[in-house]
């Protein structure tokens, strides 16, 4: 259950259409040094099976935790097999997955929140109060018992991770929608005799897009370290697959040498999750949540 | 203590007594929810009906689900969750032997941790924007949005493999002598304290900066106070509870790292008795555990609720 702190709703007020600035200030370096990182491993993830020097599930070498060299340029897992390849064709699982799992968690979070706004009353009280009962269980104690009672698979693993970051975005969203909701023009297109489904999207989406679209980052990232805690427990993707959680699991025998097979796919979700908070930390204003905007 | 600071209180306490319930029926229903039924599971597709009909009864399956949880939940409260559906222990027994243990490593990581970050926090605090702070800060947010197992091997790696202070693994089973548990605590606890520490400094640090950000800290600072004194006697008073509460909090965090620091030391603790039971899908010893642990969480947050509450002043002498 780590890492659940939420943006604080407060804090994140919606963009109105005067406020925002037609200039689209540039990026600092380290915006752009994490947008090359998240780059780099979402290509890396479409195409990195063929970037493979070996074939993923070969043993390729006698020597098992070997050290870097220029035949195996990451070193050899616990089996011999190449940790390159292995770290490559791990990708598509760790970003994959998490990918998947994100976009649910936030298409659920944002258009509950909306709808909660929008209806306002008991609807709204009834959805927030169920909400706050689901955060109450830590995130990694939930996606234990549900493993326990369904086992481990690819869809389990997407639709836990779900479950667990649909509250914050919930949250975040339902605020800003509160806010927007009070306006005039949403007055107005009430008035007017429109439907809540016209209003949440011509009038409510278009002025609470910014920040979500900033939270899917920070939620990616919280999706990410779950689900590569959950493999690292033997409890995420099953082998033959493995994701880099999984590849730091089965190379834990190494740690004692301090073989490159454990530190590497550890490094690689390290800079993945850097990476995205560094990018998300310097967007340009236009799409950041923040007083500042 | 009045009347106002007391009711808030019970609610406080009424709110998360009732969480608890809704978490028990949560943590039951999943379980419910799985396609077939554990005795199924338990005997494996090769039995006959008649002996799945008997574990059924055995297990009293073939009783109505609210009926099951009522009971289950009476046996929890009773202290007699069940057993196990592996190798028919006593759940009661088998958590007993393990959480201690892992009270033990919650109990040392925490007193290890919160005086480091509260110094962390509250230097940083007062040399806002220096390079010290940054350096902190930057290490922190690092620290943060890594994976614990990370946090955990690159600490490995720097104290036993490239230092040789420290054995990389060790097992707490046999404990012979107060030097022996020292480099036996050692490595578990200087792991889960670095994620408990960047949580909590950062939250300690966001804590006193508020309070610095305060009128009287400005009117402290134009009548000269030295910047240790404004820290210490004007501001750090008033930011006490939000700091017990920043504090209570990020030991919620412990829970999470818990499971993956017990797993990656092989530390007989509770998490890793719920995750073997997890991967065996022991359902009774699954739900106990989680409810532990969601106690213990809960009971975290409560606390820090119940600090913010009791150190406003405001509400105090109303």
């Amino acid at each position: 259950m780590t890492m659940r702190d939420e943006i604080d709703p407060a804090s994140a007020t919606p963009l109105l259409p005067d406020q925002q600035s037609r200039r689209r200030p540039r990026m600092a370096l380290p915006g752009l040094v994490g947008l090359a990182v998240v780059a780099f491993w979402l290509i890396v993830a479409l195409i990195g099976p063929r970037l493979a020097p070996y074939e993923v599930g070969n043993i390729v070498d006698t020597d098992v935790f070997g050290a870097m060299s220029d035949r195996f340029l990451l070193g050899t897992d616990y089996l011999g097999r190449d940790m390159l390849s292995r770290i490559l064709y791990g990708a598509r699982y760790t970003i994959g997955v998490a990918l998947a799992a994100t976009v649910l968690a936030c298409l659920a979070g944002t258009t509950l929140g909306m709808a909660a706004a929008a209806a306002g009353g008991w609807t709204d009280a009834l959805m927030s109060r169920a909400i706050d009962a689901l955060i109450s269980i830590p995130g990694k104690m939930f996606a234990l018992v549900v493993i326990s009672a369904f086992g481990s698979s690819i869809p389990v693993l997407i639709i836990i991770a779900a479950v667990i970051y649909t509250p914050g975005s919930y949250r975040i969203t339902r605020s800003l929608a509160v806010n927007v909701n009070a306006m005039d023009f949403v007055q107005v297109a009430r008035a007017r005799g429109e439907r809540t489904l016209y209003i949440v999207r011509e009038e409510i989406l278009p002025n609470v897009v910014g920040p979500v679209l900033a939270d899917i980052g920070l939620r990616f990232v919280y999706v990410v370290l779950l689900l590569s805690g959950l493999s690292f427990l033997g409890l995420g993707i099953q082998p033959p697959n493995a994701d880099w959680g999984s590849l730091v699991r089965e190379n834990i025998g190494g740690l004692g040498e301090g073989a490159p097979a454990v530190i590497m796919p550890a490094l690689a979700i390290a800079t993945l999750t850097i990476a995205v908070n560094l990018l998300i930390d310097n967007l340009p204003s236009r799409h950041r949540a923040g007083p500042e905007s | 203590m009045n009347a106002t600071v007391a009711r808030l209180v019970a609610v406080r306490l009424g709110t998360t007594l009732l969480t608890l319930l809704v978490v028990s029926v949560a943590i039951f229903a999943i379980t419910e929810l799985l396609p077939g039924d554990v005795a199924e599971i338990v005997l494996g597709q090769s039995a006959t009906p008649e002996a799945v009909a008997g574990l059924r009864a055995a297990l009293h399956l073939d009783q109505p689900a609210y009926w099951r949880y009522l009971q289950w939940l009476a046996g929890l409260v009773a202290g007699n969750p069940g057993r196990s559906l592996v190798n028919s222990d006593s759940v009661g027994a088998l958590i007993g032997s393990r959480l201690p243990n892992s009270l033990l490593l919650a109990s040392v990581t925490a007193a290890v941790s919160v005086p480091v970050a509260l110094t962390l926090g509250i230097t940083t605090a007062m040399t806002r924007g220096s390079a010290y702070d940054r350096a902190v800060s930057v290490l922190t947010v690092a620290i943060v949005s890594v994976p614990e197992f990370f946090v955990a091997t690159v600490a490995v790696l720097i104290f036993a493999v490239k230092l040789r202070w420290l054995p990389a693994l060790s097992y707490a089973s046999d404990i012979r002598g107060i030097g022996h548990f020292f480099r036996t605590f050692a490595m578990p606890v200087v792991s889960l304290s670095c994620v408990v520490v960047a949580q909590m400094v950062r939250m300690t640090r966001a804590a006193v900066i508020d309070a610095l950000r305060s009128s009287y800290v400005e009117m402290a600072i134009l009548k000269g106070a030295r910047p240790a004194r404004i820290v210490l006697a004007h501001a750090l008073p008033n930011a006490v509870g939000p700091i017990a509460n920043a504090i209570a909090l990020s030991l919620s965090y412990l829970l999470g790292g818990v499971i993956i620091i017990e797993i990656i030391f092989n530390y007989p603790g509770l998490a890793k008795l719920m995750v073997d039971a997890v991967s065996t899908r022991d359902m009774p010893l699954v739900q106990a555990c989680a409810m532990i642990f969601c106690l213990a969480y809960l009971l975290l947050v409560t606390i820090a609720d119940l600090c913010a509450i009791l150190s406003n002043p405001r509400l105090r002498y109303r």
